[in-house]
C-alpha cells in the first residue's frame, strides 16, 4: 500500500470465545480500517435440519461451551411457541435462575479471565497501577483471576443442583424445567448466592452489591474512582482514568436487547431499543442477514430469518469471513450487557449512553452494574420457588409451524427461527449477539459495530498485535462460536 | 534442582469451548493448584494464556522447531477436512494455515495427543447431521479408526491418542488423565477399546443414579420432571454409558439424569446421532431395543415383567410425580 498504510493481521486471538482473526489497515498510529473475520465453521443449522424438533435441545446449546443455556433457552422458546405451552411458575423462576446464573458466572470469567489481564502486561509496567494489576490480574497466576475462578465454580453449584450439571445441561424444556427443588435444594441455593455475594462484595466491588446496582451517573461513578471502597471495581476504574479507556471503541451507539428474566409482570430488563437518545420496540420482522461479505450462497437480498440459509462457499474471495450481517431495519446494533442496562433504564447505565455512548470502560461497566442487579434478583428468585407445585407443563409438537425464541445471553440479543414440516425441522436459523457486535459489512458497505469501534484505534510503533485493539475487541465480550454457529 | 515441568499446549478447533469451560470448574482443589501439585504447565492455552497474535505463533514455531519440548498436545473440538479435504473451514486465525495441519505437525512433536471431549476424539456433535463441515476425530472419525491422524498413529511416548471423550468432559478426567501421564502412570492397558481412559470409563452412568430404585421396579418416569426411571420411556442410556457421572458429581451434587433429563450417553462415539428422538426409548414389542450393557434379553424381559408385578405403590405414584407423594413407611425397628 503505496499510501503509508499497512495491514495488519492479529490472530490467533485468544481470551475470547472461540477463533478470531482482525485484518487492520494502519497509517499515522492509528487504525483506519478494520475487518472481522471469524475462521471458523461449523453448519450447526445445518445439522439441525431433518432431526426431530426436540432435538433443538440438545444440539443447539452445544454450539457454545460458554453460554450453552441461553442456547438451550432459545430453543425451549422457539418449541415452547410451536407447542403453544406456557411454562408453569416454578419452571419460568428456575429457567431464570439457571439463566441469570450462566449470565453471571459469564460476567465474572469475562472481567477476570478475559479482560483485565492485558493489564498485566509488561507493555504497562511504567504505570503507577500496573503492580497492583500484576499482582491481581496477571494472566492465569493472579489472585483475583483465582479467586474469581473459586467463586465461579461456586456459583455453578447452582446449575449441579437446579438443572444436573454446566455446561450443556439438559434441563430446560418448553414448559419449565425438568428437575424440581424442594426446601432443601432452597436451602442449598441461598447459601450458594450467599457466598458468591460474600465474595463480590469482598473482592469484586467492596461494598454491598445494592449500592453498585443504586449508582446513577458518571459523576458517583468517578467518586468511586477517588474515594469509592478499594476492590477490583476501582482498579479497574484507575486504569480507565489513566489510559482513558472511555476514549476507546466507540460504535454507532444503537443499542439492542430482547429483554431478560420473566416475571409474573413484565421482565427484570425490558427489551427494546435505544438510539439516538431515544427508546423503541424491536420488531422481529424487520431482522434479516445480509450475506454480501460472508463466505455464504445467497448473496442476492437480505433474508428474515425464517426464509435464510447457510451454505458455505468455500469457493469465494469477496467473502472475508463465515459470519453473516445481521440487521435491524437495514441498521447495524449493538447488543450486550450495557446495551441491555440502557434499554431497562438503569440509571448510570443511561448516563454514560448519554455522554459517552458504548466504549471500553461503559461496557465493562455495563457487566459489573448488572452482575450485582442480577445476583439480587436470583436471591428473590429462590425464594419464590414452591415446591409441591408443578414445574413442568407438557405440551405436545405439531407436524408443521414455524416459531421464533428470544433470549438473552450474556452478549445480548440470541434468537433461534425454527420451521417444522413434517414433524422434522425443516430450517433452523439463528442470530447470535456476537453475529451482530462482529458482523462483517453487508451490501451497502456498513461496518459490522465491532469493525466502526475500531477506527481510531491507537497503534504504538512497533506493535504487530496492538494493544489497544485488544482492549476494544475484549470490551465485547466475543463469542464466536456462536457467531458462526 | 526442581524437575522439568509436564508442559501442555491446548488448542481448539471444530468445537464449542464447553470442555474448558468445564474445566475452570475443577475444584479441591480448584485447577491451578491441581495442576501446580503435579508440576504441569500450560505452555499455552486459548483462555488462560496472556500470548496473543505474534506471540503465540512464535510459541508454537518453538515447539516445532523442538526449542520447547511438548509432553502433551491437548485438542479440543473436532478436526474440519472440509471443504473438499482444504480444512479451510477452520483456518489457524493469523497464520493462514488449517488448523488441521497445525495439528498433524504438532502431534508429530508430541509426547502425547489428548483428545479433550467427544468433538475431539470421534468427532462428536460437529460431525452431526450432514456433517457440513466434513469433521472427524484425532484418531476416530465416528466408530470408525482414522481420523485427522490415521488408525496407525502413535504419539512419541508410544501411545495413541487418548480420548478423553464426554459432551463435555468432566474436569477431573482431564486433569486426572494429565496427571497420570505425568507421573508415567498411564499405559496402553489403561485405555479401553475406544481409547478412553479407563479410570472413568469402566463405570456406567447407570452407577450411583438416585434413580436405581425406580430401574429395580420398572417405575417409569412417563414425562419430563417425573422422578421415576427414564430408560423405559424418555430415551435414557445411563444403563449403556460408559461414566461415573453418578458417583463422582459434577458441579457440586449433579448429573444429567439428577437434573432430571435422560442420559444421552456423550462419552460414546455417534452418541450425537441416536437413530431417533434424544428423548424417546425405541421399543419393539413394547420392550426397549437397547437393553443394559451385558445384560442377555430374555432375562431383562423375565426379570422386568417380574419387578413390574412386584413395584410397591410408593414407586409407582412417585415415578410419574415431580415431588414424593408417597414417603416411605417409617416402621418402628424394636418391632421388627
Amino acid at each position: 500500500m503505496s499510501d503509508g498504510t499497512k495491514r495488519l493481521v492479529v490472530g490467533p486471538f485468544n481470551r475470547v470465545e472461540g477463533d478470531l482473526e482482525v485484518r487492520l489497515d494502519v497509517a499515522d498510529g492509528a487504525v483506519k480500517q478494520a475487518f472481522v473475520s471469524s475462521p471458523l465453521f461449523r453448519g450447526f443449522e445445518r445439522i439441525l435440519e431433518g432431526r426431530d424438533p426436540r432435538d433443538a435441545l440438545v444440539i443447539a446449546p452445544r454450539i457454545c461451551g460458554i453460554c450453552s443455556v441461553s442456547q438451550s433457552h432459545a430453543a425451549a422458546l422457539a418449541l415452547a411457541a410451536l407447542e403453544g405451552v406456557v411454562p408453569t411458575d416454578n419452571g419460568r423462576v428456575a429457567t431464570n435462575l439457571i439463566l441469570a446464573t450462566e449470565n453471571v458466572a459469564d460476567h465474572l470469567t469475562h472481567f477476570h479471565v478475559f479482560f483485565m489481564p492485558d493489564f498485566a502486561r509488561a507493555a504497562y509496567s511504567d504505570r503507577p497501577w500496573f503492580a497492583e494489576a500484576e499482582r491481581r490480574f496477571k494472566a492465569s497466576h493472579g489472585l483475583s483471576v483465582r479467586e474469581a475462578l473459586a467463586t465461579r465454580t461456586t456459583l455453578l453449584h447452582v446449575m449441579g443442583l437446579l438443572a444436573g450439571r454446566w455446561p450443556h445441561t439438559l434441563a430446560l424444556q418448553p414448559g419449565g424445567v425438568a428437575k424440581g427443588a424442594d426446601a432443601r435444594d432452597k436451602m442449598r441455593l441461598l447459601a450458594t448466592l450467599g457466598s458468591v455475594r460474600a465474595d463480590l462484595e469482598a473482592r469484586l466491588y467492596g461494598a454491598p452489591l445494592e449500592r453498585v446496582a443504586a449508582l446513577a451517573d458518571a459523576e458517583e461513578l468517578d467518586i468511586w474512582r477517588r474515594t469509592g471502597p478499594d476492590g477490583d471495581f476501582r482498579l479497574f476504574l484507575t486504569i480507565t482514568e489513566d489510559l482513558d479507556l472511555a476514549a476507546l471503541g466507540r460504535a454507532d451507539d444503537r443499542f439492542l436487547s430482547y429483554g431478560a428474566y420473566p416475571q409474573e409482570e413484565g421482565r427484570l430488563y425490558a427489551g427494546g431499543t435505544f438510539a439516538a437518545g431515544r427508546l423503541g420496540s424491536v420488531d422481529p420482522s424487520a431482522i434479516a442477514e445480509d450475506h454480501s461479505f460472508a463466505r455464504m450462497e445467497g448473496r442476492e437480498a437480505p433474508h428474515h430469518p425464517f426464509e435464510g440459509s447457510t451454505f458455505p462457499d468455500g469457493a469465494d474471495e469477496t467473502g472475508y469471513t463465515w459470519c453473516k450481517a445481521p440487521r435491524l431495519a437495514g441498521l447495524p446494533f449493538e447488543t450486550g450487557a450495557f446495551a441491555r442496562q440502557v434499554i431497562a433504564g438503569q440509571k448510570l447505565a443511561r448516563d454514560l449512553a448519554a455522554k459517552e455512548g458504548a466504549n471500553v470502560r461503559s461496557r465493562v461497566v455495563g457487566r459489573l452494574i448488572e452482575t450485582a442487579r442480577t445476583l439480587i434478583a436470583m436471591e428473590g428468585w429462590v425464594k419464590a420457588l414452591r415446591p409441591g407445585e408443578p414445574w413442568c407443563a407438557q405440551g405436545a409438537l405439531p407436524q408443521a409451524g414455524r416459531s421464533f425464541g428470544l433470549t438473552e445471553a450474556a452478549r445480548g440479543a440470541l434468537g433461534h427461527w425454527m420451521v417444522v414440516e413434517r414433524g422434522r425441522i425443516a430450517r433452523y436459523q439463528i442470530i447470535a449477539p456476537t453475529t451482530w457486535n462482529f458482523s462483517p459489512r453487508d451490501a451497502s458497505g456498513q461496518p459490522g459495530p465491532l469493525e466502526t469501534a475500531l477506527v481510531g484505534a491507537p497503534v504504538r510503533q512497533g506493535e504487530k498485535t496492538p494493544l489497544s485493539v485488544q482492549h476494544i475487541v475484549r470490551s465485547f465480550d466475543p463469542c464466536m462460536v456462536c457467531t458462526v454457529h | 534442582m526442581k524437575a522439568a515441568p509436564f508442559t501442555v499446549l491446548w488448542l481448539q478447533s471444530g468445537g464449542c469451548g464447553g470442555c474448558t469451560m468445564s474445566l475452570l470448574c475443577a475444584e479441591a482443589p480448584d485447577l491451578a493448584a491441581t495442576l501446580a501439585s503435579a508440576n504441569i504447565r500450560f505452555l499455552w492455552h486459548p483462555t488462560l494464556s496472556e500470548e496473543t497474535g505474534d506471540e503465540a505463533i512464535a510459541l508454537f514455531e518453538a515447539v516445532l522447531s523442538g526449542a520447547i519440548r511438548l509432553d502433551a498436545l491437548c485438542i479440543e473440538g473436532a478436526l474440519l477436512r472440509g471443504p473438499n479435504g482444504t480444512g479451510r473451514f477452520h483456518m489457524l486465525a493469523g497464520t493462514d494455515t488449517a488448523t488441521i495441519d497445525w495439528v498433524r505437525r504438532l502431534a508429530a512433536v508430541a509426547e502425547h495427543v489428548v483428545a479433550v471431549g467427544t468433538c475431539a476424539a470421534y468427532g462428536g456433535v460437529t460431525a452431526a447431521g450432514v456433517n457440513p463441515a466434513d469433521a472427524c476425530g484425532l484418531q476416530y472419525d465416528g466408530r470408525r479408526p482414522g481420523g485427522a491422524l490415521g488408525a496407525e498413529f502413535r504419539a512419541r511416548a508410544g501411545l495413541p491418542v487418548i480420548n478423553v471423550a464426554g459432551c463435555p468432559t468432566h474436569p477431573n478426567w482431564v486433569t486426572e488423565t494429565l496427571m497420570l501421564l505425568s507421573a508415567g502412570l498411564l499405559h496402553g492397558g489403561d485405555l479401553d477399546s475406544y481409547g478412553r481412559p479407563r479410570f472413568y470409563a469402566d463405570h456406567l452412568v447407570h452407577h450411583g443414579c438416585p434413580r436405581n430404585e425406580y430401574y429395580e421396579y420398572k417405575a417409569s418416569a412417563e414425562k419430563m420432571s417425573d422422578l421415576g426411571c427414564m430408560m423405559e420411556h424418555l430415551g435414557c442410556l445411563g444403563t449403556q454409558a460408559h461414566a461415573d457421572c453418578n458417583t463422582r458429581l459434577w458441579n457440586g451434587e449433579g448429573s444429567c439424569t439428577r437434573g432430571g433429563h435422560a442420559c444421552i450417553n456423550c462419552t460414546a462415539p455417534e452418541f450425537e446421532e441416536p437413530g431417533h428422538a434424544f428423548i424417546e426409548t425405541p421399543k419393539i414389542g413394547g420392550i426397549p431395543v437397547g437393553l443394559p450393557t451385558d445384560m442377555p434379553k430374555a432375562w431383562f424381559i423375565a426379570l422386568s415383567s417380574l419387578a413390574k408385578a412386584a413395584t410397591p405403590e410408593r414407586l409407582r405414584r412417585n415415578a410419574v410425580s415431580d415431588h414424593v407423594v408417597t414417603p416411605p413407611a417409617v416402621r418402628d425397628i424394636r418391632k421388627r
